[in-house]
């Protein structure tokens, strides 16, 4: 594997938009990240759970697994040195087996803090069929130039 | 403070509690499970030269950091299903709340976990709000922290979880 070119401070502006990312959903995705997140819970792959106890149409993705698709989204962007500081999001609507998911993400604001770590705020949705299911913030600590690696930070270098 | 609130519930409210440890030490075969299930390509998740060079060796997607404490599902002498954050489960019992989602998460993330790592965490019930009436029923939102450290007393991060425990809202056919 080569290694990738990772974004440093001088690539990104405020206001930029990020790739966007497709996903169409089917219950083996569902599973799947139920599953490697260890969450065995039934509405996460027990469709007959997920109507009659949760009131919904079908399985749904689960919260860690929806970290995780945050996370690969945002570090496709920034690339292998991009170390993810702080992650909110809130679920709006489940995304179920049949839906589309598509990533979209913007960049609200760049800054260093005072140990020299470039930060980048964005916002980032997940939406099915135009509507907004998962809203989500993140700050991500990216290369302030070809030198720098945020991985390198501990302690109190270090302030997510 | 919150109206209706048992008083077991209120004196749980800021109280640390299910101190516990990794049940295995952290494995690569995981990292792989969840990179798999969202088609993460991060080389430094799948290439050791990469990793030692971006990172000083394997480490874990910083948030998979719940994933570690997830009882199996079975385990010799486990009566019944073992579940995860039980704080969230006792105050959907104390507060008989029999359905219950997690509407919201946070993560903040510290040191990088690193493959062989026992991890320590425990539990704090920070809030517990008045009954609402949702699009699911009526119910009680609730925040839960996760504090994690490693077995070098370093912080690797606190995740913040807000769940909606309610009754169905019986539906007319």
């Amino acid at each position: 594997m080569t290694m990738p070119r990772s974004l440093t401070a001088a690539d990104v502006k405020e206001g930029q938009a990020l790739p966007p990312l497709s996903h169409a959903v089917t219950a083996t995705t569902v599973v799947l990240g139920a599953l490697a997140s260890r969450d065995w819970r039934p509405m996460h792959h027990d469709k007959e759970f997920a109507i009659h106890r949760n009131g919904v149409k079908d399985i749904f993705i689960n919260t860690p697994n929806n970290a995780a698709w945050f996370e690969r989204y945002i570090t496709d962007w920034t690339g292998p040195k991009g170390r993810l500081g702080r992650m909110k999001f809130k679920m709006k609507r489940p995304v179920f087996p049949g839906d589309t998911m598509v990533f979209n993400g913007r960049v609200v604001k760049t800054f260093a803090d005072d140990a020299g770590c470039q930060w980048v705020e964005l916002e980032v949705t997940v939406s099915v069929d135009g509507q907004v299911n998962t809203e989500c913030q993140a700050r991500v600590a990216i290369p302030a130039d070809e030198h720098d690696n945020p991985w390198q930070r501990k302690a109190n270098g270090w302030r997510p | 403070m919150t109206t209706g609130l048992p008083q077991c519930v209120q004196e749980l409210i800021g109280k640390p509690q299910y101190k516990e440890q990794t049940e295995f030490p952290i494995e690569m075969g995981y990292v792989y499970n969840t990179c798999a299930a969202v088609q993460n390509g991060n080389p430094i998740y799948w290439d050791a030269e990469i990793a030692e060079q971006v990172v000083g060796g394997p480490i874990a997607p910083p948030t998979m950091l719940s994933v570690w404490f997830r009882p199996h599902y079975w385990s010799p002498g486990a009566a019944g299903e073992r579940t995860a954050l039980q704080t969230h489960f006792d105050l959907k019992r104390l507060l008989d709340l029999p359905e219950a989602i997690v509407s919201g998460n946070e993560a903040v993330f510290g040191e990088p976990v690193r493959m062989g790592d026992t991890l320590t965490t425990w539990q704090v019930i920070r809030s517990v709000s008045e009954f609402k009436q949702t699009r699911l029923g009526q119910g009680r939102f609730w925040t839960i922290d996760v504090e994690t450290y490693n077995q070098r007393g370093e912080w690797v991060g606190t995740e913040s979880y807000t769940c909606l425990g309610y009754h169905r809202q019986e539906t007319s056919a």
